[in-house]
């Protein structure tokens, strides 16, 4: 078959029904919604910064029920929502019967020229309608007294409304007009959803459950049926592109105007999809969307809990996968240098069978990696225990969605003093993402002080072959390397305890 | 309504002007039932889209072109060219813009567009024309330019009385240079047309533009047509900050070329990375400068030359640096001063209007120097400022009175009151004593911005009201919509001239065959040229209803009144309804529909001596803002941002502080955040916009925002001769944002010797703060004394603020 049918806002709705161009592997979500006349969804980027095209997609919620979760929807293969259920601000309310997300950004003059208007009101709802939002205990209602050290609680603060509301949750959307303030009043005035609210009803029922898919054509998509399938075509169609959230193919798609031989969605698949801890070893699936695993962590390694907030914005990763962010090879993805820290080993899968690799000799150079064209990346294996002190350092020009210019996640064994174990994974600095071997070593058995630490930042300063690029200059990217360890000392030296 | 010869600014009591409403779109922009141009493609049957072929080379003659291949992909269904422009092959008002170019002058420049069955299929001809180009040299950069004598359009000078006298009265004199970037517009909104023609051959368009009546000169001029025979219709913009007053012409005019040509109608959109390498932006702009001041640290003179980077051709850029230079004076009064301008020409996108029009580049430079001086004159900065505000009495450069300058004062002293700005200061000051690796800063800076276009035949408007017999009320009017909610306030200004609700009054969109020659939504006067036509047409409605409703109630014509919906008269106790006395009209043959019209009273500039009064009044405020700076990486973010603005009595007061809160954010991040990276090697990707996508060029998202903002009108702040006493309120407040750079600018000094003169690359992102924080440092090791208290002499720095002959001893101490 080649149509797809998908719930929109209530109604479903066929691949064929849209005055679009006809439905292929390429067509994105936003523009098949804007082809049906829901014109609310806006292209601001296309390339997942700006969140104008933001939707709320049913997903599962790893409990049995579904949870609304906002994407980028000029990413999104329309294939891959093949089954699903998608509301758009149109499907939220009307201009004489708004929705109280609509209500709250529209009397407070969260709008000015409207345009990213509707991906706000998604993204919002999205954060709305989360089923563990429950307002604060003691509400930050106070502004912060610049004369103490409270400020950075109380600025972290300002990152939560008394409602519950997480401001990250706007965090991949941009308004040219308001600067925000009225927006951030808006999400943080929401009350608690309403008894009778039909989306928030639709969380008890199971999510629409994925269906085999394919679209035919010069450049076909499938989603296969199961792991086996998948590992099929890939063995069978070289050049097969996989995707999941499809937040960089989308990209590649729109920008770039690239096309696969076969596109291969993958996010559904439950192989792909598991988290275990087991006494050695914590395994997290290689499409598990960034926001699952962080949901599903709580907290619980810390080094990847302070890489989330700074991971690109919540609409992405709502979608993205360390799969995805492994696969793609980046120099500049946000999770290789964190995992490099966290030592973790990929496991590898193809029909002819599973291996593992250490990340640290995954990558091969420039986008480029050990894994062949027929391998998939089912799972991320990180070793425990953890080493207890990190710290994760992520230099960016914007502190939420944007791309790396230097990132460098250190985790370390500091008892007694002394550096028992050290472990460096750099971003941003050479073709591939790298481990700092030259000041792991400058530091190993040696007294975690200034000494050791100058000594070693020097060693770190010239680690990697950093160039300079629009983001930063490769002297700035040096001058950070060397800087984000002496930020780790100070950071140690403040807290005290160096055990 | 009291009688029929009210002024302007007169404000009836129970206005509907000033209540604070949202913004009349509001429950659309939330639905997502708003409608933009390129919203309609959906709802239009057989549409095309046309796709751009962009030229890969910087500059470079176009030598031959086959559209052969492209006409044989499935879907193309025309290749436009120059040879099919019937009319004048011009995007621009200077006939320096071909449409189609024989000249690439910019990388990424369009020399034909291909129109396709789907925009794929457009995509796929555009990849398959083929373009011969013989390279030439290009110029990238502001220094290149200058190298090469290579400028466009007429170098201006402001100046007043002897410069060389002034420097040689000062006893401290310092000299500099800075550079300041650009800025995209990154409207979220990229450029639209759709072209539709009728069986008359007439054109119509709909553009997302900030100047109808422009664009339709231009389609008209392209398409060989009469203005009667070219309609554009703006629905509203998706943000325009000045980026749609000058380049949505050439676009509109493609898309209507292809509708002639083609008889169906044609789509252009540009995506993201076409908007932003082929549309202009803010103007870079460099400036060498020299200042005295004398003992009490009073400005003397400044000589100053001012370059700004036009790009390929010159669309605004003559009135972009008239406003440059007519604001380096910010809010200070300097007796002698010659500044001279001149505008480069360089092989990149047509630089062009953007939010304060070279105002702020202007203004940056005088705040930019005075923060670098400052500690070098011994003084805290603010000291600095406040000694140099203008007196009332006292003129510009360019010799016109600065009307309300004890305004300055009054908003200076009541920030520093409300923003608590002297215990913050000291707590900073403890702040910074205890903290070795994070600094805070805390600045305030003004704001002065001069109200109307530079060229005085701009400032008109007209209006067009309609009031049906059922008593419901429709308006047009000249200005656009872009989300500065302009419309908003039109039907206040509707609702409060004509005394009926605000619920009885529409607005129609903006097309230029209901108000014709109107000049562009641009220099913060929409409301106050749209504003008085407006409520002209309203009057005259008014008047001729007085009459009708006079002879009903048997009362004097002067003594009715028209007050929400209701007509009484003064003595009587009968009262009318609207409706009724509307209806009565009617069948009493009076005329229920007005045109209306505005000049601005009072103006007359001199563009070639530049000299005159070309603004109606001034627009101030200022503000102070707190950051963080993180000494490891630069990064920093603000704590709190106090405003106080003087918007005369404002229109629409939630309108109003958007404009104020938005126009803040913006500034910011140009003068922070946002940096627009050309490719400077030799290589073959020379000209390339390095950030040319949302991922590469960032502006301000939520982490940028102040954590805590406030702001507050200036109060009693009424403004005669403008429609009901309000102020423009569009541009000024980006301008409010020199407060942040300048507290990144202390909290940098910080991390340095008492006395430490901070030079800071702009845009002052992450990287530069580093780099001052590390100057800073180094100068700090040297100097390892670090007392904040007492300034002693002034710190230099090797290529900053240098001062000249010699380093002077501190005019003043204040600590």
């Amino acid at each position: 078959m080649t149509d797809i049918e998908i719930t929109v806002n209530g109604e479903r709705r066929r691949g064929d029904a849209s005055t679009a161009a006809p439905v292929t592997a390429a067509t994105t979500t936003l523009d098949w919604l804007r082809g049906l006349g829901l014109t609310g969804a806006k292209e601001g980027c296309a390339e997942g910064e700006c969140g104008a095209c933001s939707v709320l997609v049913a997903r599962p919620d790893g409990a049995g029920g579904t949870r609304w979760t906002a994407v980028n929807s000029c990413l999104v293969p329309v294939g891959s929502l093949d089954g699903g259920e998608v509301v758009t601000a149109e499907g939220l309310g009307g201009p004489t019967a708004l929705h109280p997300v609509q209500h709250e950004m529209a009397v407070r003059g969260g709008s000015q020229c409207g345009y990213c208007t509707p991906g706000f009101v998604c993204s919002m709802a999205a954060e709305y309608y989360r089923p563990d939002r429950r307002p604060v205990e003691d509400p930050d209602s106070t502004t912060p007294d610049t004369g103490t050290e409270a400020v950075q609680e109380a600025l972290d603060a300002h990152e939560v409304g008394p409602n519950g509301f997480d401001l990250h949750a706007l965090s991949g959307n941009l308004c040219r007009c308001t600067g925000y303030r009225p927006i951030r009043d808006a999400a943080y005035a929401l009350g608690e959803v309403g008894a009778d609210d039909p989306l928030a009803a639709r969380r008890g029922e199971p999510a629409p459950a994925p269906s085999r898919t394919v679209i035919e054509g010069e450049h076909p998509f499938l989603r296969p049926a199961d792991l086996a399938e998948a590992l099929a075509a890939l063995a069978e169609v070289p050049g097969a592109v996989l995707v999941a959230g499809a937040t960089d193919w989308g990209v590649e798609n729109n920008l770039r105007h690239r096309r696969a031989p076969l596109l291969v969605a993958i996010d559904h698949l439950p192989e792909l999809r598991g988290l275990h801890r087991g006494e050695n070893v914590l395994e997290i699936g290689a499409a598990l969307t960034l926001s699952e695993i962080e949901q599903r962590l709580a907290g619980s390694v810390p080094l990847l809990a302070d890489l989330f907030p700074q991971f690109a914005s919540r609409l992405i990763r709502n979608g993205a996968t360390l799969g995805g962010n492994l696969g793609t090879g980046s120099p500049i993805g946000d999770s290789p240098p964190v995992l490099l820290a966290l030592d973790a080993r990929l496991v590898l899968t193809s029909v002819r069978g599973e291996r593992e690799v250490p990340l640290a000799e995954y990558f091969t150079g420039y986008r480029t990696s050990v894994r062949t064209d027929d391998e998939l990346i089912r799972a991320v294996r990180v070793p425990l225990p953890l080493l207890p002190r990190t710290s994760f350092l992520k230099v960016a020009k914007r502190r939420f969605d944007d791309i790396s210019s230097v990132a460098v996640a250190i985790a370390a064994d500091l008892d007694g003093g002394v550096v028992r174990q050290v472990r460096i994974g750099l971003g941003g600095v050479a073709a591939t993402p790298v481990r700092a071997h030259a000041t792991e070593a400058a530091l190993e058995g040696r007294p975690w002080d200034l000494e050791t630490v100058t000594a070693a930042a020097a060693v770190l300063a010239g680690e990697g072959t950093p160039i300079d690029d629009h983001r930063a200059s490769a002297r700035y990217r040096a001058a950070m390397l060397e800087q984000s360890l002496l930020r780790f000392y100070d950071t140690t030296s403040r807290e005290g305890a160096l055990v | 309504m009291t009688a029929g010869t009210n002024p302007l600014a007169d404000r009836p009591e129970g206005a509907v002007v000033g209540v604070e409403v949202p913004h009349e779109s509001a429950r659309l922009h939330v639905t997502g039932a708003a409608l933009y141009t390129d919203d309609l493609v959906a709802r239009t049957q057989g549409a095309l889209h046309a796709w751009p072929v962009q030229t890969a080379v910087a500059h470079g003659r176009v030598t031959a072109m086959r559209t052969e291949a492209a006409l044989a992909v499935p879907g193309v269904v025309r290749v436009l060219t120059a040879a099919d422009v019937p009319g004048v092959n011009d995007a621009g008002v200077k006939h320096d813009e071909p449409l189609f170019p024989t000249e690439v002058c910019y990388m990424g420049h369009a020399v034909a567009w291909v129109l396709g069955e789907t925009l794929e299929a457009a995509r796929l001809g555009a990849e398959a024309v083929e373009v011969d180009v013989e390279p030439l040299p290009a110029l990238l950069t502001l220094a290149e330019a200058i190298e090469a004598g290579s400028f466009q359009g007429a170098a201006r000078t402001v100046s007043r009385g002897d410069v060389e006298a002034g420097l040689a009265r000062a006893t401290h004199r310092f000299s500099g240079e800075l550079e300041i970037g650009g800025q995209e517009h990154f409207y979220l909104e990229t450029h639209a047309a759709l072209a539709l023609v009728d069986e008359a051959g007439q054109v119509f368009v709909h553009s997302s533009t900030q100047h109808p009546s422009e664009t339709q000169e231009i389609v008209a001029h392209v398409l060989g047509l009469a203005s009667n025979e070219v309609t554009v219709q703006c629905l509203r913009m998706g943000g325009g900050f000045g980026g749609k007053e000058m380049q949505p012409h050439g676009l509109a005019a493609v898309a209507a070329l292809g509708a002639t040509l083609t008889g169906r109608p044609v789509r252009l959109r540009l995506n993201r990375t076409q908007d932003m390498t082929m549309t202009g932006k803010r103007h870079p702009f460099h400036a060498v400068w020299e200042v005295g001041f004398d003992d009490d640290a009073r400005i003397t003179a400044l000589r100053a030359t001012l370059t700004s980077d036009g790009g390929w051709s010159l669309d605004l850029s003559e009135p972009v640096l008239a406003r440059a230079l007519c604001h380096i004076d910010n809010a200070y009064w300097i007796p002698d001063i010659e500044v001279h301008g001149r505008v480069a020409r360089t092989h990149k996108t047509s630089q062009t209007a953007f939010r304060g029009f070279g105002g702020p580049q202007g203004m940056l430079v005088i705040e930019d120097l005075l923060g670098r001086v400052a500690p070098a004159l011994g003084l805290p900065a603010e000291e600095l400022r406040r000694r140099n505000f203008y007196s009332p009495g006292q003129s510009t450069p360019y010799a016109q009175p600065v009307r309300h300058a004890e305004r300055i004062v009054e908003i200076w002293d009541r920030l520093r009151a409300t923003s608590e700005l002297e215990t913050r200061a000291a707590a900073v000051e403890r702040f910074n004593a205890t903290h070795e690796h994070v600094k805070r800063g805390l600045a305030i800076t003004p704001v002065k911005f001069g109200i109307s276009f530079n060229l005085t035949a701009f400032n008109q408007a007209g209006a067009l009201v309609h009031v049906y017999k059922d008593g419901s009320v429709l308006i047009n009017h000249g200005g656009t919509e872009m989300g500065q909610g302009l419309h908003t306030k039109m039907l206040q200004v509707a609702a409060t001239a004509l005394g009926v609700p605000l619920s009885l009054v529409r607005l129609a969109p903006t097309r230029t065959d209901k108000v014709p020659n109107t000049s562009a939504t641009a220099a913060s006067s929409g409301a106050d040229l749209n504003g008085g036509a407006v409520q002209d047409a309203c009057r005259q409605i008014v008047d001729r209803l007085r009459v009708v409703a006079a002879q009903a109630l048997h009362v004097n014509p002067h003594d009715v009144r028209f007050h929400d919906g209701a007509v009484t008269g003064l003595g009587s106790a009968a009262t009318l309804s609207w409706a009724e006395v509307v209806g009565l009209a009617y069948v009493q043959r009076v005329h229920l529909s007005a045109a209306g019209y505005y000049r601005t009273e009072g103006l007359h500039w001199d563009a070639e001596r530049m000299q005159g009064s070309p603004f109606k009044y001034f627009a101030y405020g200022a503000a102070a803002t707190e950051v963080e700076v993180d000494g490891f990486t630069g990064a920093y973010r603000t704590l709190r941002t106090d405003i106080v603005h003087d918007v005369g009595d404002s229109l629409s007061p939630l309108i109003d502080l958007g404009q104020v809160e938005g126009g803040y954010v913006q500034g910011a991040g140009w003068l922070t955040l946002e940096e627009l990276r050309w490719d400077t090697s030799d290589g073959p990707t020379r000209g390339r916009l390095a950030t040319q996508a949302a991922s590469t060029y960032k502006l301000p998202s939520f982490s940028e925002m102040p954590s805590d903002l406030r702001v507050e009108f200036f109060e009693r702040a009424h403004e005669s001769g403008v429609v009901y006493g309000s102020k423009a309120v569009g541009e000024p407040p980006l301008m409010l944002a020199f407060a942040v750079r300048e507290a990144i600018r202390q909290a940098c000094a910080a991390f340095g010797p008492a006395g430490h003169v901070v030079d800071l690359g702009c845009p002052s992102t992450p990287e530069q703060v580093f780099w001052a924080v590390q100057e800073a440092r180094r100068a700090a090791a040297a100097r390892p004394e670090r007392s904040h208290a007492a300034p002693t002499r002034a710190g230099v720095p090797d290529d900053g603020a240098r001062p000249a002959p010699a380093a002077p001893a501190p005019a003043h101490v204040e600590a």
